[in-house]
């Protein structure tokens, strides 16, 4: 326990200096940076010890909280989180360090990095705690901090809205989970995770405690449709922030999921099934609205609703695997599930910091006026295109060997009974593939838009190659994508021990052995690459390459504002959709014989905002509106206030039996 | 030995022959339309001139112009090894093999979009746009096919998906595999842009989907797109025909069927390119609803009819 400890004292004291820096931010930087290393140093061989024995560590500090206690405890599924966490937070520094250097005011960095700390510190107490009231309370810390992180650039457009949507949907979902605390604490008379586990519930009760958790912690991981708030505020945040909020902290989310579902011991099939169905719809509603944005942080956003989908979906088959009896499928359906948590860390971080990168660069997050970054931006654009490919699930990169297990538990579990109980499995192969493919197009869009052909505004024209931190970073990050999804089969070794946890029980599938193949397949590729690379160069020795101008097809003056654009590449996935999405679209045609001035502009704003929160919110305005009278800020009616509600306390006191 | 000899060999008749099905399509194109047409060995010879020739590359294009047709043609390659041509079983299997199958599938795709979308030209972006978009599409119905595939016969790798039905299973599952065949046999048509979906013999830019994502490729490049192309249609047709091969005939007996099945295939494509027009592309996504719809059908049917 002792590292894990060490690594909370290090955030938390680096928090504190950095916060001291002010305007010194080069040294607020420093000391995150060393926090942050030391931290990861501090915890990682800890955890990894613990993954690989499976042998869990707890502590209990000798102090108490009120109503609760500070009960830590380390056991595999926590270690494979905190590993995951401090892992991914050193690049993520690193790429701050350059991206927060000439970004904002001073005194604001040194904050900001303060913050940073502090998140990371959260999280990390946030799957140690070993009791309810601990987790809400470093669950709250966690919240907090990354609000204050969204708000950095809080004089922009739009900003403190984004914020203020994030404050209120983290604290809507801290609700769910105050309900569930107090429900099963209430039953078990203490919050101690012990206590909750060891109590058995009806299954009325340990249902209702299962949906406050997937309310309570899928409105963190943004499960469709409690995401509303994701695809609005990552994109607000400095890059570094983004890609530490989409890559780690929503998947703190999926790490309650996973604990409630421990902790609750026995699970019902239907649980599976309603996961099945989140995660399918997150899937694909996050993929298609993915399709149809043109600001490149919050394309990205929505692909992070449709990995939680994904992640959901391996989830939620393992849940139905083992309620089935099927202990291999549902062991290969959480090796996936655990296995994406972690690689889509690796390339959405990655993908967020080349947008940063690229949007820095550009001057905008814009798609429609960026083009041709990867002949300015070599090291950027290669990155963002591993990260493109990997999150494509496309193989050799680390993305597909994920996917591939969360499908062969679909299947397994799809094909291994008989009984209609399984068809759901079976069914949800397809929504997986629709989901891959148009994720494919999306991301054929954002690079190619973004970083191929030729630049479409000023600044794209001028971009530059971003400093040393922010490229090293990318390349780290796009070197693991390859490296994870090369060595995937020894890497599950670590994976195991957790993914026995949720299964109750150690079986031997040998889901290694099913990757080995698929690891090798991806270095034969490799190779073939590079045979053809090399024949192609032997064939052409002696010949020309003669360069030539991009074929008009006959048109003599094409300029760079003829290419397709993000949204005319999606047009042929989103127009058979309109009638479901209803995007905004204003068109003037260009009139008269001899037209001049024309214009086109389309815009896809969420459905779940439309048909669910914004009558919602507007209701209740609409009360608070009705409410407003009583509140005129005259001490005396406030007063009277005060007795007429003791006075209705009284009566209630004395009328009761 | 001579077992795994005839692993490693399995991928070299799609190597040597697959140019033989473009060829027999335009021979069959050629016949109903009444035409003199191109011989049958056409498409080896337009490999041999491209591969003798130099290149242009555009000034706007980076190296992944280069690099794209070559990684397509490499996943299509790995993508052979996993692919039991007819009675010889893949060089590679193992249990979920035609999911790492469907993303090589996916790979070259994207290494064709990436190379299109280098040029920055109007007309290779929106061949880039539609062939993302169908193809996508089109993906849960060849999933379907081959989930449904190895529901039936309780397998999870491509060899035993194929290679499983006997004589007798194949005909009480015959309904469904009609289905499923009609599926797959949809989801060829459009993921090889042929008829009724893009139509490889136009020169029409703006109706073409493949060919217009390839304009500015020339010389071994374009000779490297025009072998991928038919190395696909010779992978679709390959599934196509095994799902109905019947297993335990004589070794010699099932590769004339494979074979004459496979002919039969690009009989098939070229009739239906003689035959039918081409739809509007808006229609297309109707068509590859139409694929799923059959899939899934024939999906329930078998589940309906219990796995035997």
């Amino acid at each position: 326990m002792g590292g894990s400890l060490a690594s909370l004292a290090l955030l938390g004291a680096g928090a504190f200096f950095s916060s001291l820096c002010g305007r010194r931010s080069r040294w607020a930087a420093r000391v995150a940076l060393l926090s942050v290393v030391l931290s990861a140093v501090a915890a990682i061989p800890e955890a990894l010890s613990v993954l690989l024995s499976g042998q869990a560590r707890r502590w209990e500090a000798p102090w108490a909280l009120p109503w609760g206690s500070l009960a830590w405890s380390l056991d595999p599924l926590s270690a494979f989180f905190v590993a995951f966490l401090l892992l991914l937070a050193v690049p993520f520094a690193a790429y701050g360090r350059g991206y927060l250097e000439d970004h904002g005011d001073l005194g604001w960095q040194s904050l900001s990095w303060s913050f940073f700390q502090l998140l990371l510190a959260s999280m990390v107490l946030v799957v140690l705690a070993s009791d309810g009231l601990l987790l809400l309370l470093a669950w709250e810390f966690m919240s907090l901090s990354s609000l204050l992180l969204v708000l950095y650039e809080h004089e922009k457009d739009g900003v403190p809205q984004d914020g203020l949507m994030y404050g209120v949907a983290a604290h809507l979902g801290v609700a769910a989970l105050l309900a569930l605390f107090a429900l099963w604490g209430s039953q078990a008379g203490s919050l101690r995770f012990e206590a909750l586990a060891s109590t058995s519930l009806g299954p009325g009760t340990a249902s209702a405690v299962f949906l406050l958790a997937v309310a309570g912690f899928g409105s963190k991981a943004g499960l469709v449709p409690f995401h509303v708030w994701l695809p609005r505020a990552h994109p607000a945040a400095p890059s570094h922030v983004s890609a530490l909020m989409s890559g780690v902290m929503i998947k703190m989310g999926i790490y309650g999921l996973l604990r409630m579902l421990l902790l609750l011991g026995s699970w019902h099939r239907q649980w599976g099934y309603l996961l099945l169905a989140l995660g399918g719809a997150s899937a694909l509603l996050g993929v298609v609205y993915a399709l149809g944005q043109h600001d490149l942080k919050r394309l990205l956003a929505y692909h992070s609703v449709e990995n939680v989908g994904i992640i959901t979906l391996g989830i939620g088959a393992g849940v139905v695997c083992r309620t089935e009896g099927m202990a291999e499928a549902s062991l290969l359906a959480f090796l996936g599930a655990l296995f994406h948590v972690l690689n889509h860390g690796l390339f959405k971080g990655l993908l967020f910091c080349g947008a940063g990168a690229a949007a820095k660069a550009a001057g905008t997050r814009d798609l429609d006026a960026m083009g041709g970054l990867l002949a300015r931006m070599p090291w950027t654009g290669s990155a963002f295109l591993v990260g493109s490919m990997a999150i494509c699930a496309l193989p050799p990169f680390n993305g597909f060997a994920s996917e591939f297990l969360i499908y062969a538990g679909l299947l397994m579990g799809g094909l291994g009974k008989p009984s209609v109980a399984s068809r759901p499995l079976f069914f949800s192969v397809p929504v997986l593939a629709l989901a891959g493919g148009l994720a494919l197009a999306c991301f054929a869009k954002a690079f190619g838009v973004a970083f191929l052909g030729e630049p479409r505004a000023k600044g794209a024209r001028e971009a530059r190659e971003v400093n040393r931190w922010m490229t090293a970073a990318m390349v780290l990050l796009a070197s693991a994508c390859l490296t994870v999804g090369l060595l995937a089969p020894f890497l599950l070794a670590f994976l195991k021990e957790p993914a026995f946890l949720l299964v109750g029980g150690k079986s031997s599938a040998g889901a290694a052995g099913a990757l080995l193949p698929v690891s090798l397949a991806g270095g034969a590729l490799l190779v073939l690459v590079g045979i053809l690379w090399a024949l192609r160069r032997l064939l052409l020795r002696k010949r020309t390459l003669a360069p030539a101008p991009t074929w008009g097809c006959g048109f003599s003056a094409p300029t760079a504002r003829m290419q397709y654009t993000a949204s005319s590449f999606a047009e042929p996935l989103l127009e058979p959709l309109r009638p479901l999405l209803r995007p905004r679209i204003h068109a003037q045609e260009p009139k008269g014989l001899f037209p001049e001035k024309g214009e086109f502009s389309s815009h896809l704003e969420d459905g779940a905002d439309r048909i669910l929160y914004g009558p919602f919110f507007e209701g209740a305005a609409r009360l608070a509106a009705k409410v407003r009278p009583l509140q005129h800020g005259r001490l005396q009616h406030y007063l009277l206030y005060t007795l007429l509600a003791l006075l209705l306390l009284l009566l209630w006191g004395v009328a009761r039996p | 030995m001579t077992a795994l000899l005839l692993r490693l060999l399995a991928p070299l008749p799609a190597l040597l022959l697959s140019p033989l099905l473009l060829g027999l399509i335009g021979r069959v194109k050629a016949f109903v339309a009444g035409r003199q047409g191109p011989p049958l060995l056409q498409p080896y010879r337009e490999l041999r001139r491209l591969l003798g020739k130099g290149e242009v590359v555009s000034t706007t294009t980076t190296g992944l112009f280069q690099l794209g047709p070559l990684v397509a043609l490499a996943a299509l390659l790995a993508s052979l090894l996993l692919l039991p041509a007819g009675p010889l079983p893949a060089a590679l299997s193992f249990p979920g093999d035609f999911l790492l199958l469907a993303y090589l599938l996916a790979l070259a795709r994207f290494g064709t979009l990436v190379a299109a979308l280098d040029t920055g030209s109007s007309f290779e972006g929106m061949g880039a746009s539609r062939e993302a978009a169908f193809s996508a599409l089109a993906e849960p119905a060849f999933f379907l096919v081959l989930c449904g595939l190895a529901w039936a016969r309780g397998s999870l790798s491509l060899g035993g998906v194929l290679a499983g039905g006997t004589a007798e299973t194949l005909a009480s599952q015959a309904p469904a595999l009609g289905l499923l065949c009609a599926a797959l046999f949809l989801v060829l048509l459009a993921e090889n842009s042929r008829i009724p979906v893009d139509d490889p013999a136009t020169h029409l830019e703006l109706t073409m989907i493949h060919e217009v994502m390839v304009l500015d490729h020339s010389g071994p490049l374009f000779g490297v797109v025009l072998y991928g192309a038919s190395l696909k249609l010779w992978i679709f047709a390959s599934l196509l025909v095994s799902l109905w091969l019947p297993a335990g005939l004589p070794l010699a007996v099932s590769v004339l069927l494979y074979a004459g099945a496979l002919a039969l295939t690009a009989v098939a494509v070229g009739v239906v390119e003689s035959t039918i027009a081409r739809m509007r592309l808006s229609r297309v996504p109707r068509f590859l609803l139409l694929a799923g719809v059959l899939s899934g059908l024939g999906c329930l049917v078998l589940f309906s009819g219990g796995r035997p």
